[in-house]
């Protein structure tokens, strides 16, 4: 559905898109994930024809954003980071202005303005004038004027920045109700959001790729070794965290024991395990036998954002690389 | 040609739903009425005081009211000009409802020629209220009506000349004050360079005083279509839409 080659956009001193490929298919959500500045907008917006690349090509639909722009934005919906409306202009009217901005009219026009305002549950706000519409009402109009003609790729730069909780909740599902009939790109800075909304997830930073690959796979490479969360407890007074991770660190298969919180009934230590290996079972059998109580269990996986960090190499990692070499003299090897 | 008028419709009805066009047409209604009231009563003056003197002077309406009332107006174009031309690319690159149109299956001249033209319309209807004043004289005198329409065919080519620099330079910034103080300064300049020629006749005089509107409008005036001064509108027009063109092209290698 959209094929992107070597796509680049010099500025005069700037490399703000640096020969970025990727393709998604029909029907999928992606996520165009990268801090502020690494270039999301700048590729959304050659994909929309708003500007041309400097080299590369891109396509859309099978129709190129060089030689036939006028193609390709027929067949795409755009909601740039701040929604384009008139502020002055009644929702409806809008509606119908930007319809016939992308071909329709008559009949199909009126049932298509009335498809998006169901759709995007804007019929509240059906006359009122745009610029006294809340900022969740916005966004939604933004959305509804970009699936006004049915276009087969939507692509939504940053659609929940500025929406409180609620709103962001309903936005994200109101997308991924919208991905069956549509192919859509969304950019965003918010890990949690491509977690939940997207397929596919396309990282970039500084303007190169990082990274393409499903939500899944790019968690399951950067975890690499499992790593487990485990709470001991014990009564007040005769509990001791220290024997309690000398105990942890015996069993095989764990590779690093590290102590995350220590209280006087109990402490919560960090489990890395050497890759494959299933050790929840020793690890409640070891705590058991010791006399102590398994309070709490679960697998620590690793967010997106600690996956996005090591990605990017960006300065929270560094530091955390930095800071990791003290903590491990008391390494796997010695006391398995 | 669908595109265009899409574009144009909204354009107009952005005028009108917000005050500009109103406090627009009150003002221009205001200050034309003024000037007509002034040369009527001169006019009326002038006719009791050869009548007074028993000698009839030659009194002609079409020469002293309406040939000085539209050069008036051609004149108050420089003022109207950037109130109208200022907010039309200025407003929607701060609204980022550029981002919109530019990507919207249209071409760039369709916008172009659509908010030119809802400009223009704008100011066309400017003029229509103007004609209330004129209905008197039809009422009261036999003004030459033909006179008076190529008199306006010629004021309303200026105008979308005027408003065509000003669509070019509203490309050129967010800031809408900034359009408007630039078209103002650019329609006076235009106005003025023809002045030039009073003290100097060197080839640069004559050439700045081709560009100048001043000498093209007087031949409107006086009821006479000439070539040269069509073709000079009618080019003003052309070049600046061009020019506004252009800027939206670089606008998008830029931004």
């Amino acid at each position: 559905m959209i094929t992107v080659k070597d796509l680049t956009k010099r500025y005069a001193r700037t490399t703000a898109v640096d020969h970025i490929s990727f393709s998604v298919d029909k029907g999928q959500i992606v996520g165009f994930l990268g801090p502020n500045g690494a270039g999301k907008t700048t590729t959304m917006r050659m994909l929309t024809c708003f500007f041309p690349p400097t080299a590369g090509t891109a396509s859309v639909s099978g129709y190129d954003v060089l030689d036939q722009p006028l193609e390709v934005r027929r067949r795409i919906g755009y909601l740039p980071e701040t929604p384009p409306l008139y502020l002055e202009m009644e929702t409806i009217e809008y509606l119908r202005f930007v319809g016939r901005l992308k071909g329709l009219n008559g009949a199909e026009l009126e049932k298509r303005v009335a498809f998006v305002i169901d759709r995007c549950s804007i019929g509240d706000v059906k006359t009122k004038l745009l610029g006294k519409l809340s900022k969740g009402y916005r966004q939604r109009v933004g959305l509804a004027q970009a699936i006004i003609h049915n276009p087969d790729v939507l692509v939504l730069d940053e659609p929940t920045s500025g929406l409180d909780p609620r709103q962001i909740n309903e936005a994200r599902e109101l997308i991924r109700s919208l991905a069956g009939d549509h192919t859509i790109i969304l950019s965003t800075h918010i890990l949690p959001e491509v977690e939940q909304t997207c397929e596919q997830v396309i990282i970039i930073n500084k303007g190169k790729l990082v990274a393409t690959d499903s939500v899944q796979n790019l968690q399951a490479r950067a975890r690499g070794a499992e790593s487990l969360l485990i709470e001991v407890g014990g009564p007040e007074g005769k509990f001791a965290a220290p024997a309690v991770q000398q105990q942890l660190e015996r069993i095989t298969g764990i590779s690093r024991v590290q102590m995350k919180q220590q209280f006087t009934t109990g402490a919560v230590f960090e489990i890395e395990s050497v890759s494959g290996q299933l050790v929840r079972g020793d690890l409640a059998r070891a705590v058991v036998s010791g006399g102590w109580d398994l309070n709490e269990l679960r697998p620590s996986a690793m967010s997106l954002e600690e996956i996005f960090l090591q990605l990017t190499g960006t300065p929270a990692a560094a530091t955390e690389a930095a800071a990791a070499p003290p903590a491990e003299p008391p390494a796997p090897e010695a006391q398995a | 040609m669908r595109n265009i008028w899409i574009i144009c419709r909204r354009e107009l009805n952005s005028y009108f739903t917000s005050p500009i066009a109103w406090l627009l047409l009150t003002m221009y209604s205001l200050i034309f009425g003024y000037f007509f009231w002034n040369l009527i009563s001169a006019f009326l003056e002038m006719s009791m005081e050869s009548q007074m003197m028993g000698q009839m002077q030659p009194m002609n309406i079409s020469e002293q009211i309406v040939r000085p009332l539209l050069a008036n107006t051609a004149f108050l174009e420089i003022f109207f000009v950037p109130l109208i031309s200022m907010r039309l690319f200025a407003e929607e690159k701060r609204n980022g409802t550029i981002e919109l149109l530019a990507t919207s299956p249209v071409r760039d001249m369709e916008i172009i020629v659509g908010k030119w033209l809802a400009a223009l319309l704008l100011y066309v209807w400017l003029l229509v209220f103007t004609g209330l004043n004129f209905a008197f004289l039809f009422r009261y005198g036999h003004p030459d009506i033909k006179t008076m329409a190529v008199a306006y065919l010629g004021i309303i080519l200026q105008g979308g000349a005027l408003l065509a620099i000003g669509a070019f330079i509203s490309t050129l910034t967010k800031n809408q004050i900034i359009a408007g103080a630039m078209t103002f300064g650019a329609c006076l300049m235009l106005w003025i360079f023809a002045w030039v020629t009073s003290y100097n006749s060197s080839t640069w005089a004559t050439v700045l005083s081709y560009l100048s509107v001043l000498p093209h409008s007087e031949s409107f005036g006086r009821g006479v279509i000439e070539t040269k001064d069509a073709v000079y509108y009618l080019s003003a027009i052309f070049l600046g839409l061009f020019f506004t063109s252009r800027s939206m092209e670089s606008l998008r290698w830029r931004s």
